[in-house]
């Protein structure tokens, strides 16, 4: 009697859970890739685990609050770490609709993959597709903030030096030359012009003009 | 401030160059604070983007280092002499491009107003580059960098179409810069984002040449050393990258056989011609304000060793960033292909690698056939070689191959910032030695500067190409910077350098410009100048000028790239025809120019001389 339950069980189980059952999903799990050294061993523990969290995670639909660990069976495990899993309802007859397990694996899927220490591509649901995070969104985008601060610098300088120029030209047009050339020590060296020294005639106070010939010099004497 | 305005004696008298004693009164000419600055101004100015984006491209396509030949012969022969030539040319003559050429022969002014016109439309489009370089390096202050990953779609399922179809690289660069539209047909609207970013390039330009040489000179020294100190970053970086020798060994190992190529020979002393920026009139308005005793020989062989020894330096990052992006798209096809194989055939997770792909894939054809056949049409071939081979320049080496590198280094943020910020002190190099040859001949010019100050017209010629440049910020903006890239300085380049050339040597006399520069200088002319001036240089560029007409005549139809959204791929189009008539006018209005003005200063002299018989 207990023989023919127990076939019973896994015909019915066999029934249910089978590759391209209806209402069932594939997984498929990518452990090296993700952990590399630190990976773990994919054994019957670690598919209860799984159990458990997709029974947790139909726990928080609505009607299926009854979901026990014993109504989720797996099937067709692969070396690859690949299965079908199925979420049939308490009476176990029949399994539940793809559209509800799959938006109750869709809430969850950050806890079934911190669970395992995977991610959306290393724990793949096929045909669930993961809702991607969207971009952290600063309010004002980082780059005008940049823009702006160059941007300021940029036209104070500009001014200032538009300003200096101005200031500078104003004093050049005011001011006696003398003053300019007496504070360019450095880099002063003499202007001639036509043979004469052009410095004693820019400062003040006059001196002897020799470009000019006197009186007494123009005439030839007699 | 002070203007540093170094007076000096008049050395009695100078046979001018019409051969009258005349008196030379020195108007104060601003000068280089020191002949460093004007050696960094050239430097800054010769080097720029095309020794990073172009050189690379053509030693790939012309044999790697076979190529570095016919560069180095083409260097010695064309770029140095015709260099120097310029040098010598705004050191004696003293005064930009149109009054140099007007002292050497009235109905020669004709050139410098090319000149004039060419550099116009030059840094019309050349500071777009400049907007754009601005555009990615306030982008780079992001983590992740926004071109690394694609936009998700509408519900959040998946990522944006166009991104998928294409990279995310080149989704950042056609959709979030460019926003470039299908065809050149539509314009779209002036894009608000690459206009502030282009304002803010012309208020730097402003801002480098507002008072002349002064600020030029101290300018440079940042620009012209700079990009040296990113690029040798760049170089140790780029060597220890994984994969940085396949790159490199690609590039290096030389192919003989294409040095028979003529392509080869005639691309080498393009790219010296236009590497080295003959033609524009900026060397002239540089060396203008050098003094007359400058040993400007020594100084044309130094620019044109460094600039071409920056080229290899530049090619030799390139292409070790080549050899790590090529390594790491390999490595990304054959993961792709294990993951296929090993889901399909549910094969354990990390037994297949690299290295026993093959065996495995022979297994698995002989266990499954039938399953292998199924999954055979979806394994790529990858290939190493076929990664190296997509030889790219320009724009899209820059900013999409670069920053597809970039993304895949660690502390991605620091490498962006840092090869943007190179790639703008090349940029603002080369605009500062273009606005130089605008703005020197303006200044030159009395009527003018009497009634603007030396700012004022600056302002006016960077507001008047700003104005004009927000054509480059439509959505179609792409495509007329294409058009301006390719056509507005080639031929016209050429044909002002080969009346320079003969000007120089034929029509003031070469014996006579000799004596010129020994007066000037005290150093005799070596007899090598005098040949390659004489004969080579002509005879070189009358050539590339024949192969560039027979060029655009043989191809017929002009054709470009355009970027389809809905493959995430370029597509080639033909241009409708008032691109052509754009392209026209471009070549037109700077090589009319030579002609024009020699024929109406003809015209004003016979009406001066002949008075009362109208020239028709």
């Amino acid at each position: 009697m207990l023989w023919l339950l127990l076939f019973l069980v896994t015909a019915i189980h066999a029934e249910l859970c089978h590759p391209d059952a209806e209402n069932a999903f594939k997984v498929r799990l990518s452990i090296r890739t993700a952990l590399g050294d630190k990976a773990y061993v994919w054994d019957t523990d670690e598919e209860y685990l799984f159990r458990a969290m997709v029974a947790f995670s139909m726990r928080k639909v609505p009607n299926r609050e009854t979901t026990e660990i014993s109504h989720v069976l797996l099937c067709n495990v692969t070396q690859r770490v690949s299965f079908w899993f199925v979420v049939t309802d308490p009476s176990k007859n029949h399994t539940l609709p793809a559209a509800e397990v799959q938006s109750a694996i869709r809430m969850n899927r950050n806890r079934i993959n911190s669970a395992f220490f995977l991610d959306d591509h290393t724990l793949e649901f096929l045909k669930i597709p993961s809702t991607l995070a969207p971009p952290p969104d600063a309010s004002v985008p980082v780059w005008i903030i940049v823009f702006g601060v160059i941007f300021c610098i940029v036209v104070v300088a500009i001014a200032l030096l538009v300003l200096s120029g101005i200031r500078q030209r104003r004093r050049n047009n005011k001011g006696p030359l003398g003053v300019e050339d007496a504070e360019d020590k450095c880099e002063n060296i003499i202007t001639i012009e036509n043979g004469i020294p052009c410095d004693p005639l820019d400062t003040k106070g006059g001196l002897i003009n020799d470009g000019f010939l006197t009186e007494d010099e123009r005439l030839t004497p007699l | 401030m002070r203007l540093a305005i170094k007076r000096r004696a008049s050395s009695g008298q100078r046979p001018g160059p019409d051969g009258e004693r005349a008196w030379d009164m020195e108007k104060a000419r601003p000068q280089w604070g020191n002949p460093l600055q004007f050696v960094f101004a050239c430097i800054s100015y010769a080097v720029g983007l095309g020794n990073v984006w172009r050189f690379p491209y053509l030693c790939q396509m012309y044999g790697g280092g076979s190529f570095l030949v016919p560069y180095v012969i083409m260097l010695i022969v064309e770029g140095m002499p015709l260099l120097y030539l310029e040098l010598a040319v705004g050191q004696r003559m003293r005064q930009g491009s149109i009054g140099a050429w007007r002292t050497i022969s009235p109905y020669l002014s004709g050139v410098g107003v090319a000149s004039v016109v060419v550099s116009f439309f030059l840094s019309m489009y050349y500071n777009v580059i400049n907007a754009w370089g601005f555009w990615y390096l306030f982008h780079s202050f992001q983590d992740p960098l926004p071109w690394s990953v694609c936009p998700l779609n509408g519900n959040r399922t998946g990522y944006d179409e166009e991104c998928e179809k294409a990279s995310s690289t080149q989704y950042f660069w056609y959709r979030k810069t460019l926003n470039i539209s299908p065809s050149i047909q539509e314009n779209g609207g002036v894009q608000w984002e690459p206009a502030l970013c282009l304002t803010l390039a012309w208020l730097v330009v402003y801002l480098c040449i507002l008072r002349g040489t002064e600020s030029t000179g101290k300018v440079v020294y940042f620009t012209a050393s700079m990009p040296y100190c990113v690029l040798i970053i760049y170089l140790v970086r780029g060597l220890t990258l994984h994969g940085a020798t396949n790159g490199l060994m690609y590039m290096f190992t030389p192919k003989m056989e294409q040095l028979a190529n003529p392509k080869a020979w005639i691309n080498a002393a393009t790219q010296i011609f236009f590497s080295l920026g003959l033609g524009f009139g900026s060397l002239i308005a540089f060396a203008s304000y050098n003094e007359p005793s400058n040993n400007c020989q020594k100084h044309a062989i130094i620019v044109s060793i460094i600039n071409s020894s920056t080229s290899i330096f530049a090619s030799i990052v390139t292409f070790s960033i080549y050899g790590f992006k090529a390594t790491f798209n390999y490595e990304n096809c054959l993961n792709k292909v294990i993951l296929l194989l090993t889901n399909s055939f549910d094969l354990e997770d990390g037994f297949l690698t690299a290295n026993n792909l093959e065996e495995v894939k022979d297994y698995l054809a002989s266990t499954y056939p039938s399953k292998y056949s199924d999954v055979f049409p979806h394994i790529r071939n990858c290939s190493l070689e076929s990664e190296l081979n997509t030889a790219v320049q320009g724009t899209g080496l820059a900013f999409i191959v670069y920053t597809e590198a970039i993304k895949n280094m660690e502390v991605s943020q620091l490498w962006s910032v840092l090869y943007f910020f190179m790639l703008l002190m090349l940029g603002m190099g080369s605009m500062l030695g273009n606005t130089a040859a605008i703005l020197t001949p303006l200044t030159d010019s009395k009527v003018i500067s009497s009634y603007l100050p030396k700012e004022a017209i600056s302002g006016l010629v960077c507001l008047i190409n700003c104005a004009i440049g927000m054509v480059f910020t439509m959505e179609a903006g792409n495509y007329w910077f294409d058009i301006f890239n390719d056509y507005a300085a080639t031929l016209s380049l050429l044909l002002i350098v080969l009346v320079e050339t003969i000007a120089v040597c034929y029509v003031y006399g070469l014996k006579r410009f000799e004596s010129d520069l020994q007066a000037m200088t005290g150093r005799s002319l070596n007899w090598y100048w005098k040949a390659m001036w004489a004969f080579v240089s002509p005879v070189l560029i009358i050539s590339l000028f024949v192969f560039y007409l027979s060029d655009y005549i043989l191809t017929g139809t002009l054709q470009y790239q355009a970027w389809d959204a809905t493959q995430g791929q370029l597509v080639t189009k033909d241009y409708p025809p008032h691109a052509l008539a754009v392209i026209g006018l471009l070549v037109a209005s700077s090589t009319m120019c030579i002609p024009l003005v020699a024929l109406g200063t003809f015209i004003r002299n016979r009406l001066k001389r002949g008075g009362s018989s109208p020239v028709a």
